[in-house]
This record gives C-alpha cells, sequence and structure tokens, in this order.
C-alpha cells in the first residue's frame, strides 16, 4: 500500500515538474528564439511588411484595404471592411458606411450558399458596381470581386477584376490607359513555378502607385 | 488540377525521409542528431526525475498521459484566467470567462484547437504562448507518444512494456516538434507571416481612413499549429488570413508541415512492425537476419514495401484512397460554383469564390480543406460554412471516419480498430479466427474495438439530437433552412474527431455550446486512447501464432480495399440518415 502511494506521488512529481519545464521550453524560449532569429533574418516581414511611403506607414504589404474612391481600385467585399475606420472628435470609431467598429476582427459573415442574405448581397453590390461602371456588362463582373473572402483581408483581385475596373479608374484619375495598365501589370504576381496558386493583383500597391502618378501623395 | 497531383506527388516523395527519421525517434535508435539532443533531453530528465529506461505497462502508460495532461489543463487554465496582467499583453487584453476558458483549454490540450474566442481580441501574446503554443506542441507529442505505445504494443517485443510515457512525451517534442518548428517558421517569416511582440499597428491610408493591423507572435504559432496538427489561428479568420498565410508558399509549407507527421507515422507502424517479424525469423532460424527474412518469408524486394513496410503499405494505401475520393468531390463541388448566385447574374466561371481568397483559388482551398479535416488539424484557408453543400459534406464526413491519417498519431490508432473490424468481418466470411499481426483478435478486444468504434458517432449524434432539440442549442444556428443542421453536425464532428475546424457562421460562444463541445472533446480524445491502449496490452500477453494457409494476409492490396469499403460501409450506416438531411438535402434544394 505504501509503495502504491509512493509511486502516485513520484508519477505526479513528474508530470508537474515535466509540464513546467516543456511550458518554458515551448511556450517561452521558443518563441523568444523564433523572434530574435527573425529580427535578425528578416526583419522587415517579422515587422509585419509594413509600407511607408514618404515616412508614413499607409498599409501593410499582405494585408489588403478597403477602396472607395473611384480613381483606385476596389477590393473585394469584406464582412469586416478591412478593419478600416474613422474616428470622429468624440473618439467614436465607425466603419466608412457609418456602422459602428467594434475593434479588430477578421472573418466572413459566413453565409452558407443557400442563405439569401447571400444573393441579396451580392445583388446589391451588382447593381452598385455597374452603375459605377457603366462600360462593364453584368456577365463580365468576375467572381471574385463581388464574393466575400474568407479572412476579411484578402490583399488580391484577379487580373479579370482589375481588368473591369480599368476604365472607370482612367475616367476619374485622369491617367492614361497606359499608364493604368503598366501599373497594374507591375503589381500583378503570377502562379508560383508557373504551377501553384492563382494569378493576383495586389490592390493595395496599384492604388499607392495610382497616388503617387497622380500626385496625391 | 496540375497543382492538386504535383502537391500530392511532392507529399509522397518528403513523407519517406520524415517517417525514417520520425521511426528512429520512435524505436529509440540512433540518429545523426544524438550528440545534441541526448545532452538537452538528459538535463530534463534529471530536472523531472524522469527514468526514461523504466518501461510502464499500458495502465501505467495511460494513467501517466492522463495525469500530465490534467496537469497542463490547470496550469493553463490558470494563465488564461489571470492573462489581463501586463505581462506580454500590449494590446491590453482582459481576462477569459470561465466557460469559455473550460472550452478552449480542453480544446487545446485534446488536440483539437475549436475556438470560441477570436484571437485578436480574445488572448493576450502571453496566453499565446504560454498556454496556445506550449498545449500545441504537448497535445501533438501526447497523441504522437499514444501512438507509439500503441504500436509497440503491436509489434509486440515483450508482454507488458510499452515504453516510459514521459520519455516519449519528451523525446518527441525535442527531436521532432521543436527542431521542424524553427526551420519552417523562419520559412514563414521570410515569406512574409510577422513575428514579434509589439501591439497592433495603425496606419493612416491613403484614402485618409485608419486601419489597424494585427501583430505578435504569429510565426511561432503558426508553424506548430499545423506541424502538430493542431489548426488553432493567432487570428479569428485563421490561415485563410494573410498575415497568417500571405502567399502560395506559406500555404504549401502549412500543407506539408500537417502532412508529413501523420503519413510518417504510418511508416513508423510498418517499420516496427517488420523489425518484429525480423526478429522472430531470426529467433528461430539462428541465420543472419536480414537474409532469413528475405528468404523465409519469400518477400519480393519491393520499393514500396522498403518504404511503408508490408502492413504499413495497405494501410497507407487504404487512407489514400479515402484521401483521393474526398479531394476530388470536394475540388468537382467547388468548381461548379454557386447557382443560387448564378441566377442573379453573377459569373460563376471562377467557382465559388465566396468565403476563398484570391492568391489560392478553387483548387488550393479544396486541398486544403481536404486536407484539414483528413489529417484532423482544423486549420483552414477559406470558410467551410461557405463551401457549396456537397464540398463542404467532405469535410464533414472525414471528420465523421476521423481515419483518413488523421491527427498526430491518433488517426493511425483508429484505422488499425477498423483493421481489426476486417479482419472481424473478414474472418467470419472464411469461417476462421480473425488474424492481426500474426495476434488472434478475440471476444476481449472485439468488444473494446466495437465500444471504440462506436464511441465516435454516438458523440456526434447524440450531442447534434440535444442541440436541434434544446432553445439554447437552436440559438447558435445562423444559416436557415438545411444549412443549419450542417453547422451543428459540423461542429459536434469536428469536436468529437479533435479537429477543430468549424462552420463559423455559428454562435457557438455560449454557455452551452462551451459546456457540450468541450465534453464531446475530452470523451472524444480520452476515451479512445484509452480504449486503443487496452487493445494493445491485450494483444501483447498473447502468443504469436503461425501463419497457415488459412491466413488472412493484410499486407496485400485488396486488403486495402476491403478496409477502404468497412470504413465507408460503417459511415454510410451511422451517418447517412444525417448526412442526407443536411448537405445532401440543401444540394439537392440548390441545384433544383
Amino acid at each position: 500500500m505504501k509503495e502504491s502511494v509512493k509511486n502516485v506521488l513520484r508519477g505526479t512529481r513528474q508530470a508537474v515538474v515535466v509540464t513546467v519545464v516543456l511550458m518554458l521550453i515551448c511556450g517561452l524560449l521558443f518563441p523568444c528564439l523564433l523572434t530574435g532569429l527573425s529580427a535578425l533574418i528578416f526583419p522587415n516581414q517579422a515587422g509585419g511588411n509594413l509600407i511607408t511611403v514618404n515616412g508614413q506607414t499607409v498599409g501593410a504589404k499582405y494585408v489588403g484595404q478597403e477602396f472607395t474612391e473611384d480613381y483606385y481600385m476596389w477590393s473585394r467585399p469584406s464582412a469586416y471592411h478591412y478593419n478600416i475606420y474613422t474616428e470622429d472628435e468624440n473618439g467614436n470609431q465607425y466603419y466608412t458606411d457609418g456602422t459602428e467598429f467594434p475593434g479588430i476582427g477578421s472573418g466572413s459573415n459566413n453565409y452558407a450558399p443557400s442563405n439569401p442574405e447571400l444573393t441579396e448581397r451580392v445583388e446589391a453590390d451588382i447593381e452598385a458596381f455597374l452603375e459605377k461602371n457603366p462600360e462593364v456588362k453584368r456577365e463580365d463582373i468576375p467572381t471574385d470581386l463581388l464574393t466575400a473572402s474568407g479572412s476579411g483581408l484578402d490583399p488580391h483581385i484577379s487580373p479579370e477584376s482589375a481588368e473591369v475596373q480599368i476604365s472607370r479608374i482612367v475616367e476619374a484619375s485622369g491617367l492614361s490607359e497606359d499608364t493604368v495598365r503598366e501599373i497594374v501589370k507591375n503589381n500583378t504576381d503570377g502562379k508560383f513555378l508557373g504551377i501553384f496558386g492563382e494569378e493576383t493583383v495586389n490592390v493595395l500597391m496599384v492604388n499607392i502607385e495610382i497616388a503617387q502618378k497622380m500626385g496625391l501623395i | 488540377m496540375l497543382q492538386i497531383i504535383l502537391t500530392i506527388i511532392l507529399y509522397l516523395i518528403m513523407v519517406v525521409p520524415v517517417g525514417i527519421y520520425v521511426y528512429h525517434i520512435a524505436a529509440g535508435k540512433h540518429t545523426f542528431a544524438d550528440p545534441v539532443f541526448d545532452r538537452v533531453d538528459g538535463v530534463i530528465y534529471k530536472i523531472s526525475g524522469i527514468k526514461p529506461q523504466n518501461g510502464m505497462n499500458w495502465k501505467k502508460y495511460a494513467l501517466a498521459l492522463l495525469t500530465t495532461n490534467a496537469v497542463m489543463i490547470l496550469l493553463g487554465y490558470m494563465i488564461l484566467r489571470i492573462q489581463s496582467i501586463a505581462l506580454f499583453n500590449p494590446n491590453g487584453i482582459g481576462g477569459m470567462e470561465e466557460s469559455l476558458s473550460f472550452n478552449t483549454i480542453i480544446s487545446f490540450m485534446t488536440n483539437t484547437n475549436l475556438q470560441h474566442y477570436s484571437g485578436e481580441s480574445g488572448l493576450s501574446y502571453l496566453s499565446q504562448m504560454l498556454v496556445i503554443i506550449f498545449m500545441m506542441f504537448v497535445s501533438a507529442a501526447s497523441g504522437y507518444a499514444a501512438c507509439v505505445a500503441f504500436i509497440r504494443g503491436l509489434a509486440g517485443k515483450t508482454k507488458d512494456n510499452v515504453g516510459n510515457f514521459f520519455a516519449d512525451l519528451v523525446r518527441i517534442t525535442t527531436r521532432v516538434l521543436l527542431p521542424f518548428s524553427i526551420v519552417g517558421g523562419l520559412l514563414l517569416v521570410w515569406q512574409g507571416v510577422p513575428q514579434n511582440f509589439s501591439g497592433n499597428v495603425v496606419v493612416d491610408t491613403i484614402e485618409g481612413a485608419k486601419q489597424v493591423i494585427a501583430m505578435g507572435p504569429v510565426a511561432a504559432l503558426e508553424i506548430i499549429k499545423h506541424l502538430g496538427t493542431n489548426g488553432g489561428g493567432f487570428l479569428g479568420a485563421n490561415s485563410s488570413t494573410p498575415i497568417e498565410n500571405p502567399t502560395i508558399i506559406t500555404n504549401l509549407i502549412e500543407l506539408y508541415s500537417m502532412m508529413l507527421l501523420p503519413g510518417a507515422c504510418v511508416i513508423t507502424f510498418g517499420k516496427m512492425v517488420r523489425d518484429r517479424k525480423r526478429e522472430m525469423v531470426q529467433a528461430k532460424s539462428g541465420l543472419d537476419a536480414e537474409q532469413a527474412f528475405e528468404s523465409k518469408s519469400k518477400i519480393r524486394k519491393s520499393f514500396t514495401v522498403w518504404m511503408y513496410g508490408r502492413e504499413g503499405r495497405s494501410i497507407f494505401a487504404a487512407m489514400g484512397i479515402i484521401f483521393v475520393i474526398g479531394l476530388s468531390v470536394c475540388f468537382w463541388a467547388e468548381s461548379q460554383g454557386n447557382p443560387a448566385l448564378a441566377d442573379v447574374g453573377l459569373s460563376q466561371s471562377m467557382g465559388s469564390m465566396e468565403g476563398k481568397e484570391v492568391r489560392f483559388g478553387i483548387a488550393q482551398s479544396a486541398l486544403f480543406t481536404t486536407t484539414t479535416t483528413s489529417f484532423t488539424t482544423g486549420t483552414v484557408n477559406n470558410m467551410h460554412d461557405t463551401l457549396t453543400p456537397l464540398g463542404g459534406m467532405i469535410p464533414m464526413l472525414h471528420m465523421m471516419l476521423n481515419v483518413v491519417f488523421g491527427g498526430k498519431g491518433v488517426g493511425l490508432m483508429n484505422m488499425i480498430m477498423y483493421a481489426i473490424l476486417a479482419v472481424f468481418i473478414c474472418g467470419l466470411m472464411i469461417g476462421r479466427t480473425p488474424e492481426y499481426l500474426g495476434k488472434k483478435i478475440e471476444g476481449r478486444e472485439m468488444k473494446l474495438t466495437a465500444l471504440c468504434i462506436i464511441i465516435h458517432p454516438l458523440l456526434i449524434l447524440a450531442f447534434s439530437a440535444l442541440a436541434v432539440g434544446t432553445q439554447a442549442g437552436l440559438e447558435g444556428i445562423t444559416n436557415p433552412g438545411f444549412h443549419g443542421l450542417s453547422q451543428v453536425l459540423y461542429e459536434y464532428a469536428s469536436s468529437a474527431a479533435n479537429n477543430g475546424s468549424g462552420f463559423e457562421g455559428l454562435a457557438d460562444n455560449t454557455m452551452f455550446w462551451n459546456i457540450t463541445t468541450g465534453l464531446a472533446m475530452f470523451f472524444g480524445r480520452y476515451l479512445s486512447i484509452v480504449i486503443q491502449l487496452a487493445i494493445a496490452g491485450s494483444l501483447m500477453k498473447k502468443r504469436f501464432v503461425n501463419e497457415s494457409a488459412g491466413t488472412l494476409h493484410t499486407d496485400t492490396a485488396s486488403f486495402a480495399v476491403i478496409l477502404v469499403f468497412v470504413v465507408y460501409i460503417f459511415a454510410a450506416l451511422t451517418f447517412f440518415p444525417v448526412l442526407a438531411l443536411g448537405p445532401i438535402a440543401e444540394h439537392l434544394t440548390l441545384w433544383a
């Protein structure tokens, strides 16, 4: 009897100490080591790929943004409005559409394909898009442009979705079509090794170049 | 299509060396890195008072696993409750509420990683590290340790020694998970995953608004999240966010890191069983082992046998067949697009893009979805709630099966349960006592196997029934119609299979959902592990039976096919009615 009690105590002691030791190694040492190594080898990426224009941080390379001006390229719809908000003088924060900003988040509305709210949202977006882009035919709007991404932070649209916006951007920005096409091309990435992934256009990078060409920043 | 095939071929190549390395660790064999790791492990053993050479029988092993996990749960729970302290908390996150803490801690200890909170607003960096990252390592190591003990039982070198749990836990953490994590973590940072301790950054956009961008030790969590088949994201939207998964290369790294170790586990199994056979032959004939093995058992030298071991190969093949079937259905379904959106005039030529990222498209999304649920990781690179009905049925089905590679180790153990069931059914058909791996399968093993196989559907279906039968459960459903049932089913399938992905629309941070899913995760994990160790313990004690003309060979292609059928038939018998009411009904109405 005494022997078995001793065994249980010894087992528990091992369990407690090994837990604490592994917690320190895996939970503290490992992340600190990786932070140190990354800061040394890849300082820019470790810091979140922030983009600075004229000394001011305007975004991060891989985090999408919402754009509303006609002369900018538009991103995909986002349930979290890409965490973009404005602040009034009382410090109240609102999304750009006027609803309250609840703080940082990510995700989608999680509408099932059969959910009527999904079709309503898409229908409204189609009408709004066609109004602002009169030259585009309804059936030419690419799928990705009016469907929400999973993260609500998708930095990309497909090259087709960039293409259908070009005429609007040209008209609203006053830049030549060639310039706009050139900017889109500069920020289009192909597939990895020509096989993996999809072709993407980085919306934020396109808009920074547009803003620079227009002399806005 | 091409990229999916290439991704899988690359996997089949990479899994072999990893499998060989893991086999060396599991079998306690010499590896090139021993001089370093022996010292590290030595220090840990000394501090903790562990005597690695002291073997345990299956009961002691299971008890050690349960005690250690209990201690980890206790410690982790306390940290979650006091996380509001100013240590590693630049974003000023508050403490976590009781039922949510309960759910979270069970979720991470059981390798499930179901999240009823959102990382960016619910956890401080201290919790992300000391609780989440820590648990991602040790829950994976615990599962793997159980599996290694289980294989030792089946390979049966001794009558009762299945190894030392503490030594297995430490060895797997230091020799497999940590080194892989450091290399993989750096690769992720190289591609643009943040790794820092600074608070969230607020920037002024070029349109004059503000944007808040999440920061933190993301890469460290990200790599072990996949390597340990954990799946809980740093941020709410998990690996679909460009912060956790910015490029196609990170997507591939994350994909492979969740696929490699479960596959390696099957190889470890195949090789350890082969070792035992080889030793038996050697003992009998007294000849040189290799020679005797080759001649006595009359095995043609085969490349696949060398890679996976004979018994491992048929298991691997069966898992592979189910995986490819599921993947094809998911890819096909998503490529068809959503007819409801086509009706309002939105072209569906790209497939169903709602809830998916442009950089991954349909192909990588379908691949990731099938992988994360087959390998029971639970990380997502697209939102599963928005998948087309049949596309969403595949992840659900694979969690219900819970045998397609499966999470760290436990998938293999589950598949062995089905293998035992398969030899039993075949044994009935040919009128012989069933044998598996040279041991007779008798009443006790069959009872335990049946119990083990029945627990999983029981948890899923009983809790789902409870949820749709109570107001508290119904309140969580956010999508109308048949999809609502799918949301409930998915949540419990994910919990019981210790997967952790979700149909995220479900409003699940309530007392009801926190407690019920917590229980499903707990029983889904520990009941199965204990029963499986008991089966191994029971088989160990038996004598090996000699092969005869009537022995059913379990290392053949036909056995792999039989295994696939047994798995599908069992799934159809248990789950077809609910699947018909959920995803299948939704599909029929959508395409009507």
